[in-house]
């Protein structure tokens, strides 16, 4: 909704994925989140930044009810996801978490094996057929995290004995593992070591071609190298979404240009 | 430290001051000083466990073992009949061989002679010529324990040299057992009894197999109705109610219920499962579901410690893939927690296995001479039959006393060894 007069945004190309529009979202009497819209495109990197406390990891929890699990947690307002609002009535909140995968921001396999790591999604909701489909399955969502060549000869061996890359890796493939459509990722990389964020911002690079994928980050570097668009909050409120190279360097709102340049946050 | 100078030297001066210097050494006066009483806690404690054990030891280690007697038995066909070898007179058989041992006695003397052996010889003897009747007609070598007091004197407890009338065996007694000993007939082997018989009037036959055997059912009694409810009650508390007025009730009195002495718990044993539902006064399986009311508020706070420990990241995981807060329980918290409610529940076990009150209250220290064949017969558990032992006067069962605490001592460990085993064998790490 900032950018439809601009023609870089070039939003008339992509369909919109996730759409918000007035939510409101408290934790007991204090309000996290107000007045928010937002539409968020499909096959994009939506990166979402700003200072501690800003309310972006609480959005985000939002977009696959992470949030019901919280007792205090209330959401008010819409969040259509293909036109469906997520928070009817009749939406199954652990259907949904099928179609809106989540990696989260420390890297936490079960302590099962790589394989069951991968297969527990597909096998809860019944995905596979019979063990090979299964197979095929956790082959093609490990490849899809780049992690089938180092894990292929050992994939009966406990997911915990990853290092940290690879063990966020696999929280991906596990992610992808049950075909969703959006993936939600909270501060993916902030566990890990350079290296192993090079790798995985590389892959999210490459999920982009299949889903939409929001990605929560502290580092506005990797906003800037991994994302198209951004947003920007501040104290629970969406201050300034628009393209990822128009934030970096034609930020609008004063705030954004104060964090940006590291004066706040 | 504001007025301190501001030069390089004299502030090196401050450092090494008098005050400074004292100050130091206070603090490491308090550090020894604390790290001394810590020492001397851990001594006492040693101390006192070892004073508990050394008494133990030194009082039941006779009880492991016991005097027997070896005689040659003829069995004669006019005494055991072979068409029916129960009901033949074995009390004749064993007194016709004492007489044949000591062939010298005047016949008024064979009575106190015969009370060298155990009231248990003649059945001793009957148990085997019913296993096998062609004995009958033979001379049977039979080892049968001696009678209480001559196991004490076996065992050194008898002081020959004070005034015969104080002593319940004369001097008469004493040179006829000596006379046997002579004859190489006198053994000391360990009391298999102890753990073979149930409990009995004469202390040189009561063993411990019905307190274990009632004490086993006992506590599977108390396993098999606690272990699944209380892991139910814990898993609805802390993964399924709602946090609010109620569920704080509730689990202030879990925490009550816990510290509740057991006493109370057989006050209402005796009330419902006895003179309500009328069950079985003595029997086990009404001692374990005493035992697993008493039990249930452990294992539920077990079990909920150990819900909680499972690191929130391994439920939003398996959240986060669409999995039912069902699937999160079942499929991942409670494997986990597994090994913390395991320890739990041992421990729980542990200590119903040594809770006397209870049991005492619906009768479990009734005189009971049979193993219970099934939890609904009568029986004894083992911490009341110790009770009963430390009632009886005999010089047996004192050493019976000590014996039974140390085998109760011995099961308490060897539950507490399998929790530590268990914890250390399945505890996972994440």
């Amino acid at each position: 909704m900032y950018d439809t007069n601009r023609p870089e945004a070039a939003v008339g190309q992509q369909d919109i994925k996730i759409s918000a529009s007035d939510v409101q979202v408290f934790y007991g009497p204090k309000q996290a989140i107000k007045d928010l819209n937002v539409e968020i495109l499909d096959k994009t990197v939506t990166a979402f930044i700003g200072p501690s406390g800003c309310g972006k990891s609480t959005f985000l929890r939002c977009i696959n009810r992470m949030n019901d699990t919280v007792d205090t947690a209330r959401v008010e307002g819409r969040i259509a996801i293909d036109g469906q609002n997520i928070y009817d009535r009749g939406v199954d909140p652990v259907q949904l978490r099928a179609k809106v995968g989540m990696v989260f921001q420390k890297p936490n396999p079960f302590p099962k094996s790589i394989y069951d790591n991968v297969s527990y999604g597909p096998k809860i909701h019944g995905l596979a057929r019979d063990k090979a489909q299964m197979d095929e399955i956790v082959e093609t969502a490990l490849r899809g995290a780049a992690l089938w060549n180092e894990v292929k000869d050992r994939l009966h061996e406990p997911g915990t004995g990853l290092s940290g890359g690879q063990q966020q890796r696999l929280c991906i493939a596990r992610a992808v593992a049950t075909a969703p459509e959006v993936l939600l990722m909270d501060e993916p990389c902030s566990a890990l070591d350079p290296i192993a964020t090079s790798q995985v911002e590389e892959l999210i690079e490459q999920l982009r071609t299949r889903f939409s994928v929001v990605i929560v980050t502290h580092s506005m570097q990797q906003a800037a190298r991994v994302s198209q668009k951004t947003a920007f909050f501040h104290l629970g409120s969406l201050v300034e979404y628009g393209d990822t190279n128009d934030i970096f360097t034609r930020p609008r709102d004063s705030r954004t240009e104060a964090y940006i340049s590291g004066r706040i946050g | 430290m504001t007025d301190l100078p501001d030069n390089g030297r004299a502030s090196d001066t401050a450092w090494s001051s008098d005050a400074f210097k004292n100050r130091l050494a206070r603090r490491h006066r308090k550090e020894l000083g604390l790290k001394l009483l810590g020492l001397g806690a851990l001594t006492l404690a040693f101390l006192m466990l070892g004073i508990l054990l050394w008494t133990l030891i030194s009082g039941g280690a006779q009880a492991f073992r016991q005097t027997h007697v070896t005689l040659d038995v003829p069995i004669s066909a006019q005494m055991v009949d072979p068409a029916d070898p129960a009901a033949g007179n074995y009390r004749g058989v064993i007194a016709e061989a004492m007489q044949a041992t000591f062939p010298d006695a005047p016949q008024e003397r064979m009575r106190a002679l015969s009370g060298i052996l155990s009231n248990a010889a003649q059945f001793v003897l009957r148990d085997r010529v019913v296993a096998d009747p062609e004995l009958i007609g033979q001379v049977v070598q039979i080892r049968v324990p001696t009678s209480d007091t001559y196991d004490q004197l076996n065992k050194g407890n008898v002081n020959e040299a004070s005034d015969e009338s104080t002593r319940r065996l004369n001097d008469e007694d004493i040179r006829a057992f000596r006379q046997l000993e002579a004859e190489g007939r006198i053994t000391l082997p360990f009391n298999w009894a102890l753990f073979t018989n149930a409990d009995s009037r004469f202390p040189e036959l009561a063993g411990l197999r019905g307190a274990i055997i009632g004490s086993f059912y006992a506590l599977l009694v108390c396993f098999l109705i606690s272990f699944p409810l209380g892991i139910g009650a814990a898993i609805y508390l802390e993964e399924f109610a709602p946090k609010n007025k109620i569920s704080d009730i509730i689990e202030v009195n879990i925490n009550n219920l816990a510290a509740v002495p057991s006493v109370v718990f057989g006050l209402l044993g005796l009330a419902v499962f006895l003179n309500w539902f009328g069950m079985q006064r003595s029997a086990p399986f009404v001692g374990g579901l005493v035992l697993a009311l008493m039990t249930l508020p452990t294992i539920i706070i077990a079990t909920r410690a150990a819900l909680k420990a499972v690191p929130p990241s391994i439920r939003e995981a398996a959240l986060g893939v669409g999995a039912s807060k069902q699937q999160v329980v079942f499929g991942h918290v409670l494997p986990l927690a597994m090994p913390g409610i395991l320890t739990g529940t041992i421990i729980g076990l542990a200590q119903a296995l040594g809770e006397t009150a209870p049991l005492l209250l619906i009768g479990m220290n009734a005189f009971v001479t049979s193993a219970p064949g099934t939890p609904f017969d009568a029986s004894t558990a083992l911490p009341t039959q110790i009770f009963i032992w430390a009632d009886s006067p005999e010089r047996g069962f004192v050493a019976r006393t000590s014996a039974a605490i140390l085998v109760l001592l011995g099961f308490l460990v060897l539950m507490n060894a399998i929790a530590i085993f268990l914890r250390n064998r399945f505890e996972r790490r994440w």
